[in-house]
């Protein structure tokens, strides 16, 4: 299982995603925004961060580099891609999931733990967790708020692709939303951190399901 | 160039005496040019030229320190080849005219005095004090301040683990932003700022410079008065996007072989990036203006060498290895560009538009800038205040309820919510502890940090305070389980003109000095910010002492949280009801007074043994340290950390209640410990000589006295978490 993780300028997650996917089985390979051809992967992870400052929109500038249309073109293609925080922010301005990434309702950054539902258990990310398992994860960001229109919002529930719902909404995002799968199910974009909830020392380790089942589920 | 009149050099913060003795080293009358070099360098902020004398009594070496004060940063051994490269800096003037901006390059500024050292940075800290709650500034500098420090280290992707806040009318005036960062790096990867070999190459790296922050440096050596708003052009403005690009570019540059040397453009910008690196390795350096990358055309020599934009460093390379430099910072989209040479003879030589603007010998600038001897008074001394003359005004458990939730011990929950705590994937203990615990990243060790001080003894009594901050950070870096090696101080005062001022800053270094050499804990970097006063009025005594210590085993950390119930809680460490200059006294009866409690370093060094000789053989279920609010107070964190109720026995023997529960006798924890050993913990207690005792016992949903005076915990929690989001809260009700 080859997983890739796409630095930019400004992601600051990059290498704890890659520690947490070798430490669940994964070889990991790093690659930088700046490639426009990649090597064949089973899993690319657009990692949290700031990139380019979260200036003019957060994830707006990142999601114009040369890895990111081969990215898009690879996730048409089937490709698993899960975005994390910074990650989900680019994929929503690259098309690869509906909606938007806004600033968070209190307008101030949050991290803490969160408790979430997992709303489906219907997907390679998730299908390691029990249907409507509470876990918790960390958040940390300024700008989670996920936004969408009523049309996105009824094709999100009848498709069944809200799978991670927050119990304790900590940023005012519609429908609780806390991670959703892109048309395909193969595309996550989800704004808590699993790579920071996979080792005992440092807390919860509910993040681990999601980034080991995902790994055995493309072995 | 203009005319220097003795107005100009008023300005410039120099005296008559410093002007002539400029006239003396270049033997003849500087231009502007070179009296702003001048004026920069011998700066209060660069020169220490009022602290030096005392400085050096301040205990710096022991085994395990691979560098101490004079670098950018600290840098010690904490075992497996392995380095930690740590320092804390004050940003005090700046954040209160601006504070967003003030805080924000604050911490920019400390994290690059350790990437610069060749470390990556892991942890960031900070000790803030701002005036009373109810000053009308204090709100807005709360939110600019916090959303500052966040702002910049969060998007870094370092993360913010620990630090104190506290409000006192003191610092009304003068806020205090003391930002540390700790880094970690191979030992045989450290890099210094020794400039050396004649013809070597100076890089200059990074953002490019505008006229943003000019004299910074010279606004941080003056004392504030109404006019202190005029001078927000001064404060520097932060790109942390930027600053993770510098980062990451300087550490890959820093896995080959360029560099020679490398220094972080900081206050004084490249006038002391490049005097400093030239200083220490006893050579000149020449350098071209024209070369150095601008934000606007048309900016002069003067504004160049003094700006304090951020972002920036300066490197020596080894000639040949530009080609390689420049390729990586390309590759991080920066600039990196030669703006000079090393030169054997020691001068600094500036050329701009292929004119000579100024020629100043180094030597002459950095060694023999001024030193005084400033005259010093002690203060009134303070007198005790004996606990049977404390009349208790309520009853133990309000008082107790007031203290949680009063602004100096209510959660800072809303403060470490906004930091980025997590990132990193290596916090073991975050905010809300004795000390934090980061992994030393890819091992089973750790490192643990703290920043403490309490300006209330300094300001009663600076000799006793100094030594108490130091010995607190000491303590609670123990109360983790960390083998204390080194610290870091920030020394806050205000001017040094006054000499009951200087009065203060002896009291406490002397004081620092002896807790320093009796516990082996020496100072390895830090920083004085004088002048914190404003109209006349200083703020109190502040010397921030960070502290480093290194975990061996991460099975073996403590913290405040206990799991079970039925557990003993010990209290290590005597208890005799020492209320004078308590927080009790102060918030609950009204009396901020009387002389601070002792500090028996030997009893500090003996019980803190002890108790990491108890937490190193799994013996202790939690610990913590006792200090603000005392026993009480620890132990209602303790059970606020746990979410499980405890029981408290006040000893029949005491002499009085409100003494033995609120008191803040130096020395002392309280740890939880497994029923079956406590025969075991008590009998080790008895044969290192310490004092320990049985307290009480964990269990329940209420934290109680002698069975009674239940405070639920939901009372206790509510009470605790209210008072910063309501007080931050209240200003849009005012708006």
């Amino acid at each position: 299982m080859r997983a890739g993780v796409i630095t930019f300028p400004g992601s600051n997650c990059d290498r704890d995603v890659a520690v947490a996917l070798a430490a669940c089985g994964a070889r990991v390979e790093r690659l930088w925004h700046g490639d426009s051809e990649l090597p064949a992967l089973d899993l690319i992870v657009l990692p949290g961060g700031f990139t380019y400052g979260d200036y003019l929109r957060c994830g707006a500038i990142a999601a114009h580099s040369p890895a990111m249309r081969e990215v898009v073109r690879r996730a048409a293609a089937g490709v698993a891609v899960l975005g994390i925080c910074n990650g989900f922010q680019i994929m929503a301005e690259a098309g690869l999931v509906p909606g938007a990434l806004i600033s968070n309702a209190a307008l101030k950054f949050v991290c803490r733990p969160v408790a979430l539902e997992v709303a489906s258990t219907n997907s390679l990310f998730t299908a390691a967790y029990r249907p409507g398992q509470t876990i918790e994860l960390p958040v940390a960001h300024h700008d989670g708020c996920y936004v969408c229109t009523p049309d996105d919002l009824k094709r999100l529930e009848d498709e069944d692709r809200i799978v991670f719902r927050y119990l304790d909404n900590p940023n005012g995002s519609i429908a609780d939303i806390a991670g959703l799968l892109g048309p395909g199910r193969n595309v996550l974009g989800i704004m808590p951190h699993p790579e920071r909830a996979a080792d005992p020392r440092t807390g919860s380790t509910d993040g681990e399901p999601l980034l080991r089942g995902l790994i055995e589920a493309l072995n | 160039m203009a005319e220097i009149t003795p107005e100009v050099v008023a300005e410039h913060g120099l005296s008559e005496a410093e002007y002539a003795r400029i006239h003396e080293i270049l033997g003849r009358a500087p231009n502007l040019l070179e009296l702003g070099i001048f004026s920069v360098m011998w700066s209060e902020h660069c020169s220490y030229k009022s602290s030096r004398k005392w400085l050096k009594r301040l205990p710096t070496e022991a085994p395990w320190v691979i560098c101490g004060p004079g670098e950018n940063a600290g840098v010690v051994d904490i075992g497996g080849g392995m380095a930690a490269v740590f320092k804390i800096e004050s940003h005090n003037h700046p954040s209160y005219i601006e504070p967003y901006q003030g805080a924000a390059t604050g911490v920019g500024g400390i994290l690059r005095d350790v990437f610069t050292m060749g470390a990556r940075p892991v942890a960031l800290l900070n000790s803030l004090r701002f005036g009373a709650p109810e000053h009308p500034r204090t709100r807005h500098l709360v939110d600019g301040v916090v959303a500052g420090i966040g702002g910049y280290g969060n998007c870094v992707g370092v993360p913010t683990v620990g630090g104190e806040t506290t409000f006192h009318r003191a610092y009304n005036g003068n806020i205090l932003v003391n930002a540390m960062c700790v880094g970690l790096a191979r030992q045989d990867q450290i890099f210094y700022a020794r400039a050396a070999g004649p013809g070597n190459p100076v890089v200059y790296v990074g953002s490019k410079t505008g006229r943003d922050g000019i004299h910074g440096a010279t606004m941080a050596s003056a004392e504030f008065s109404e006019e202190a708003e005029a001078r927000r052009p001064t404060v520097q403005v932060g790109d942390p996007f930027t600053e993770k690009l510098l980062l990451e570019a300087c550490l890959e540059l820093m896995q080959t072989d360029a560099i020679v040397a490398i220094q972080d453009m900081g206050a004084a910008g490249l006038t002391s990036s490049s005097f400093e690196m030239a200083a220490r390795g006893g050579v000149g350096i020449e350098l071209d203006l024209d070369r150095v990358p601008t934000r606007e055309a048309g900016m002069s020599a003067y504004e160049i060498m003094l700006s304090e934009s951020q972002e920036r460093m300066l490197l020596v390379l080894h000639r040949g290895a530009e080609e390689a430099a420049r390729a990586i910072f390309a590759k991080w989209g920066l600039d990196c560009v030669t703006v000079g040479r090393v030169i054997e003879r020691g001068e600094m030589v500036v050329r701009s538009a292929d004119r000579e603007v100024a020629r100043v010998p180094i030597a002459a600038i950095s060694e023999a800038s001024p030193v005084y001897e400033r005259p010093w008074r002690e203060g009134a001394a303070a007198v005790p205040v004996t606990a049977r003359d404390v009349l208790p005004p309520m009853d133990h458990p309000s008082a107790l309820k007031r203290l949680l939730g009063s602004p100096d011990l209510g959660s800072r929950r809303w403060i470490f919510q906004q930091y980025d705590h997590t990132v990193m994937g290596d916090t073991v203990r975050g905010p809300g502890g004795d000390a934090a615990v980061i992994r030393i990243h890819g091992t089973d060790r750790a490192i643990a940090l703290t920043t403490d001080c309490t300006p209330r003894y300094c300001a009663l009594d600076p000799r006793r305070g100094g030594m108490q901050a130091v010995a607190e950070a000491w303590r609670n870096l123990c109360a983790v389980g960390a083998r204390p090696l080194a610290l870091t101080d920030c020394l806050n005062f205000g001017s040094p003109e006054n000499p009951i001022v200087m009065g203060q800053f002896v009291g406490c270094i002397e004081g620092m000095r002896e807790a320093c050499r009796m516990l082996d804990f020496p100072v390895v970097s830090g920083n004085v910010s004088f002048y914190n006063e404003t109209d006349g009025q200083p703020i109190w005594p502040t010397p921030t002492i960070g502290g480093l210590g290194v975990i061996d085993d991460l099975d073996r950390v403590a913290g405040l949280a206990y799991r079970t119930e039925d557990l003993d809680l010990v209290l290590i460490g005597e208890s005799v009801g020492w209320l004078s200059s308590s927080l009790y006294l102060r918030d609950i009866c009204g009396r901020e007074e009387g002389l601070p409690p002792p500090v028996d370093l030997a009893l500090e060094r003996l019980n803190g043994e002890l108790v990491r000789d108890l937490i190193a053989r799994g013996w202790v279920a939690a610990c913590h340290d006792l200090a603000d609010g005392g026993v009480y107070v620890a132990l209602a964190e303790m059970v606020l950390a746990s979410g499980i109720g405890a029981d408290l026995e006040v000893p029949e023997d005491c002499d009085t209640r409100a003494g033995w529960l609120f008191g803040e006798e130096q020395a002392r924890y309280l740890l939880a410990i497994a029923p079956d050993r406590l025969e075991a913990t008590l009998e080790l207690a008895r044969s290192h000589g310490v004092l320990a005792r049985r307290v009480g016992t964990t269990g329940g949903d209420a934290l109680t006295l002698d069975g009674g005076s239940a405070i639920s915990l939901d009372v206790l929690a509510e009470i605790h978490e209210a008072w910063l989001p309501a007080y931050m809260a209240a200003r849009r009700v005012a708006a």
